[in-house]
């Protein structure tokens, strides 16, 4: 462990010692009976905008995605920049559908999208789906937390193999499964506080501080190669670059609050309104995730791919070594440890969050629906801190013995089925018309033909898809969500006719979603 | 339906996908795209304030 960074190593320990104290503490923060479910798993609804604004900012811009984009700009230019148009439609998005959604949960109790949806249509195998699908979908995401945190810890020098190499990522993991396990979601909202505010301070920071010592932006745009800056013209006959960048960001911002873990932050908010003004709020997060894609660029003018003390961590990380290499190139060994101090708390919050979500639905739309449909109170609660331990525990393991690409490529595939939830539950939280197995149908034809689809591409996100002389290559998701709907739109009338029984009873009234 | 506005804003590329006009040394395909960060949050803050004091 010769090339340890020290200095940034204590910080880098210091902070995650007092976060760590922060997610036990947090248990005994608005006080509530942790032994029931929905204060266990949903903070007990008591969330008013300001933390909703660091939890939901947490769970949305995650340690992931603050590796992740900057690398893609890194390696790839100017279409890692769809993630600002991507987080600029999400929020008209949570604006519209999700107050509703959030007044229904309420009045109903409902604590999941799967509790939603057996109320809404009275499908039991409809919820399933929905749960199965939110479950599968985020446990690759929980995966790819834990990269960014191996990121970090390989560039504060701790490197090797073998157990010793781990061992950081699994004190990591140990912390954040004891502290998930006393305080449910009060945990993660919490620390999203702190972790926030360093990520903040970290972005703001760089993006002044950088340009300053490179010579300015202009410099820095400059030293981009030319087919990078910008989107490549598309050829004839097809949308090329600008087709699949446009359904790239639309697609990714329809998905997003499908997520498990981004509709319980939802969930948890105090009101309705608590959600609409956050959604007038959050950009503030999208400028920093701006700034931070532009980081990217900062590490190829800085030219750190070619320096030689970062050789060993881009031969171990890729592209994803760009921002710790440009960090630790670009600022003292102190603000480094708080630079990577912030982006591996950023995991550990949404890695709460999400195994929080997942176990949430295990327990309410798998165990009760299908094994013991009489639990009490206790019994549900204590399940979903069993399942969220496991859930982690699983997510650690891949990390730890599948090479990362493969998580990456799961991401992929998450997000495409993830959006088959779509109509049942965006679409639900406004009419009650589609059919619910045509719904099922719909839901399955998609995630049938994303996966090939996704399969054929090579697990890249974007497929061609050739129609009439022009390709127009999208986000795959994108493609099956649009194939989703319309499946389900043509069998509904047609279910409907040929089922004699009156359709099930839906629990939920139209009042139920006004404020 | 002013959300409108803010899709179609930046979900249209080859609207936005030019280096000129350069500012403060960043193209236009990047400060385009920040600026709108701003403007549909001052867009969706509006809408808030006109819905909500009914």
């Amino acid at each position: 462990m010769q090339d340890v960074n020290w200095v940034a190593l204590t910080i880098f320990v210091l902070l995650f010692a007092f976060i760590t104290w922060l997610g036990f503490a947090a248990a005994h923060w608005r006080k509530g009976d942790l032994n029931l479910l929905h204060e266990w798993g949903l903070g007990g609804r008591r969330f008013g905008t300001v933390v909703t604004w660091f939890l939901v900012g947490g769970d949305v811009y995650t340690a992931y995605t603050f590796i992740a984009v900057p690398a893609l700009a890194f390696g790839a230019g100017a279409v890692a920049f769809f993630a600002v148009p991507y987080t600029i439609v999400i929020y008209p998005i949570l604006f519209l559908v999700f107050p509703r959604l959030w007044q229904v949960c309420h009045k109903h109790g409902y604590i999941t999208a799967g509790d939603f949806v057996r109320g809404r249509f009275g499908n039991r195998w409809l919820a399933l789906a929905i749960a199965i699908t939110g479950i599968v979908a985020t446990m690759p995401y929980i995966a790819l937390q834990l990269v960014g945190i191996q990121v970090v810890i390989g560039a504060l020098g701790i490197s090797g193999t073998g157990l010793g190499a781990d061992l950081p990522l699994i004190i990591a993991f140990a912390v954040l499964a004891a502290f998930t396990y006393s305080s449910g979601l009060r945990a993660p909202a919490s620390i999203a506080i702190v972790k926030d505010i360093l990520i903040y301070l970290t972005a703001f920071a760089a993006v002044i501080v950088i340009p300053i010592e490179l010579g300015g932006f202009g410099k820095i745009f400059a030293a981009v190669p030319a087919q990078k800056l910008l989107l490549a013209v598309p050829g004839p006959q097809t949308t090329g670059a600008y087709g699949a960048y446009a359904t790239l960001a639309l697609g990714s911002a329809l998905a997003l609050f499908l997520y498990p873990h981004t509709l319980t932050g939802i969930l948890s908010a105090s009101s309705g309104r608590v959600v609409r003004r956050n959604a007038a709020l959050l950009p503030g997060y999208t400028f920093m995730l701006g700034l931070l894609a532009l980081l990217g660029f900062f590490a190829i003018a800085a030219g750190v791919k070619g320096l030689p003390e970062f050789a060993a961590g881009f031969k171990q990380f890729g592209n994803n070594f760009a921002v710790p290499a440009l960090l630790l190139h670009g600022f003292p060994s102190w603000f480094v440890g708080i630079a990577f101090a912030a982006i591996g708390i950023g995991a550990l919050v949404p890695a709460a969050i999400m195994s929080i979500a997942a176990a949430n639905l295990y327990t309410r739309n798998i165990h009760r629906e299908f094994i013991n449909q009489n639990p009490t109170d206790r019994q549900e609660a204590q399940m979903a801190k069993w399942v969220s331990l496991i859930v982690k525990l699983g997510a650690l393991v891949f990390i730890l013995f599948v090479p990362t690409k493969y998580a990456i490529e799961l991401q992929l595939l998450g997000g495409i089925w993830i959006i088959q939830t779509l109509p049942a539950v965006m679409l639900g939280v406004y009419t009650r018309w589609f059919n619910s197995w045509a719904l099922l149908l719909g839901w399955a034809v998609g995630t049938y033909a994303g996966t090939a689809m996704a399969i054929a591409a090579e697990l890249k996100p974007a497929y061609p898809l050739a129609f009439g002389g022009y390709t127009f290559p999208g986000y795959t998701a994108f493609y099956t969500l649009l194939l989703n709907l319309v499946v389900a739109a043509v069998l509904t009338p047609l279910f409907n006719a040929m089922s004699a029984r009156k359709p099930a009873p839906d629990q939920t009234v139209a009042a139920d979603y006004q404020a | 339906m002013l959300f409108l506005v803010q899709f179609i804003a930046v979900l249209w590329p080859p609207f936005y996908n030019s280096a000129e006009p350069y500012w403060m040394g960043i193209p236009f395909f990047y400060w385009y795209q920040m600026l709108w960060v701003l403007i549909s949050a001052v867009l969706t803050a509006l809408i808030y304030w006109a819905t909500t004091h009914k």
